[in-house]
């Protein structure tokens, strides 16, 4: 969960002192400054990216990963097979709901905090933005842990006080992707908040105290002085909110131990480790795993055009 | 810091402020509260851990005792800050020569490196796991230390995949240093070289402490990487791994795990506070230009 705000920083090589030659030195140069980068992304992301697309072609499981049987090429036959399984329908739906309750919930709660944080004194807001820190902090496995012992049915604190003892939260499919949203909520609003609230903090005052000269409301003002102002970041926040949601894993492996009871919690992340590493069928996981990327790939599709559309170029 | 309320209406102090800062406090505490019960469960003596009291008057380190002398945890604490402190390093050095590159140098493909570097970041790498899985596994029969099991190729996975981001946001910080010092550095007879690493480098240091903050994140949290290369070298894995042997659903240690949690938390909550001016200014001084 990171922030991809940089590009708004000005970009100040169009002022560097220009001489002929310069570009192809800066050619040479810059190869050579990028190579070692360049050479890591290009075997351990590029190159397994084509390797995912071509094990998902192959009949490949356990007796060919192992060499005592031939590859055999099956052309679509992965993805026709998991296209018919109502599994990975019901896995897919899930994984999409999830992540949207998810990106709205810590949307939501990030800005109304960024909000609430520009309206009190220092020290209330220091005591929150410490909170909000702990939470990001909170590396997901000990995260994922501790709202487990918060909501265990015997010892939990929330079952003893609520008076549910013995209820429990992971059993059934709605409360568990819940109880996993709320932890995920937990962890990823403060992300959100420090941004927005480092927006809202730019924005000039005198912006909005001319908006107010003019008559305008607090209610007119807020939207449509300050939310035009902060909607690049808002988009930024959103998509980056997006990425990191639909491919969570330990969240869920670790809280509905291994994906629910029947696999009904799986998302699409588990769902193809389960396949590909619990169940040996290297070749369905793979085609499940470019289901994913070609997923994801829309999303940023749609981010570059939004993005092109307020204005910004990389 | 200086507060910008943004509704100018009230000036004066008002219920309202009064209110909306109670609720502030409100919503602080139940935000901390996780991480205090994580605590407090820790200290907690054996016989307390399953009551609802929100404090202890026998606070014990039994639970760490436990934690730190069963299972070698001790080894996968070594083990895991062994590789992030490597993706650090790595992260810091890597990051800044692209970033330099990418946004000093003019050049032909530099946006569509840049769209590239964007791209990358979509890439959902978890689904990477098979096919790194059987290169790690052929890359091992020729060269051991890189193969399953064994720390390295955990130290490049999560350097590669953190590096993206990395370089991005570096990029920003790089930008902001002035044209006019590198002017003035090549009329001193200064080398392009000497600029990046005597001018460039000493200013761009808070953004690469920024930047590697996240990369030691990710590297400390990941998972399911952890779990795919280094499936059977019980001396070999890493921390998130060790939680996981610690929760045994038949009889539940949550004294233990809490405390586990806890040593796993700190690290990160350190080198957080530590960097978290640096990190606002960051995400701030962005959002300016």
């Amino acid at each position: 969960m990171t922030t991809q705000i940089a590009p708004a920083a000005p970009d100040l090589e169009v002022q560097a002192p220009r001489r002929p030659a310069r570009k192809k030195r800066d050619g040479r140069a810059a190869a050579f400054y990028l190579l070692p980068a360049g050479i890591l992304l290009a075997a351990l992301m590029a190159y397994p990216l084509f390797q995912l697309v071509q094990i998902s072609l192959y009949d490949y499981n356990q007796p060919q990963a192992s060499g005592a049987e031939p590859l055999e090429f099956i052309g679509v036959d992965n993805y026709i097979e998991l296209f018919g399984d109502p599994q990975f329908w019901s896995v897919l739906v899930s994984t999409i709901l999830f992540a949207a309750v998810c990106v709205v919930g810590s949307l939501l709660v990030g800005t109304g905090l960024a909000v609430l944080a520009t309206r009190v004194r220092a020290v209330p807001r220091m005591l929150l933005f410490l909170a909000a820190l702990g939470a990001w902090a909170t590396p997901a496995m000990a995260g994922s842990y501790v709202w487990l012992f918060l909501f265990d049915a015997n010892f939990g604190v929330v079952n003893e006080v609520l008076g549910m003892q013995g209820h429990s939260w992971t059993f059934e499919r709605f409360s568990a992707f819940g109880l996993v949203a709320g932890e995920v909520i937990w962890c990823s609003f403060p992300f959100v908040m420090v941004t927005m609230y480092a927006g809202i903090k730019n924005i000039s005052s005198e912006i909005i105290e001319a908006a107010q000269l003019d008559g305008a409301t607090w209610r007119r003002t807020a939207t449509q002085v300050i939310l035009p102002i902060l909607k690049p970041l808002l988009v930024i926040a959103t998509i980056q909110s997006i990425i990191w949601d639909f491919k969570l894993f330990t969240q869920i492996y670790v809280m509905t131990n291994g994906g629910g009871v029947a696999g009904r919690n799986l998302v699409l992340n588990v769902y193809t480790y389960q396949k590909a590493f619990a169940g040996e069928e290297y070749g369905l996981g793979a085609a499940i795993g470019v289901v994913m990327t070609v997923l994801l790939m829309l999303i940023t599709v749609v981010y570059l055009r939004t993005q092109r559309r307020s204005g910004w170029q990389p | 810091m200086a507060t910008v309320s943004v509704p100018l209406r009230k000036k004066r102090r008002s219920p309202g402020r009064l209110v909306a800062e109670i609720v502030c406090c409100v919503i602080a505490a139940m935000v901390a509260f996780p991480l205090y019960w994580m605590v407090l469960s820790a200290f907690k003596p054996a016989g307390e851990i399953q009551s609802a009291t929100p404090w202890t008057f026998a606070p014990s380190l039994e639970s760490f005792e436990r934690v730190l002398g069963s299972n070698g945890f001790g080894r996968y604490f070594l083990n895991s800050t062994i590789v992030a402190i490597c993706v650090v390093a790595l992260s810091m050095l890597l990051s800044f020569l692209s970033a330099v590159a990418l946004t000093r140098f003019r050049f032909k493909g530099r946006t569509v490196l840049l769209v590239m570097l964007l791209v990358a970041q979509m890439v959902p790498v978890e689904a990477l796991t098979i096919p790194l899985f059987f290169m790690v596994q052929q890359v091992g029969t020729s060269a051991p230390a890189f193969g399953l099991n064994q720390l390295a190729p955990l130290v490049l996975v999560n350097l590669a995949f953190s590096l993206p981001f990395a370089i991005w946001m570096l990029r920003g910080f790089v930008a902001a240093v002035p044209a006019e010092l590198e002017e003035a550095a090549a009329l001193d007879g200064a080398s392009r070289m000497r600029f990046t690493w005597q001018v460039l480098f000493p200013l761009v240091a808070p953004g690469l402490v920024a930047t590697s903050v996240l990369a030691f994140i990710h590297a400390w949290n990941d998972f399911l990487f952890a779990q795919t290369l280094i499936f059977s070298d019980v001396d070999n894995r890493v921390l998130p791994q060790a939680m996981r042997v610690f929760y045994k659903p038949e009889e539940l240690d949550w004294g233990g795990i809490m405390a586990g949690a806890t040593l796993m938390t700190i690290p990160v909550l350190i080198f957080f506070i530590f960097v978290q001016r640096h990190l606002a200014s960051g995400i701030s001084g962005a959002v300016k230009g």
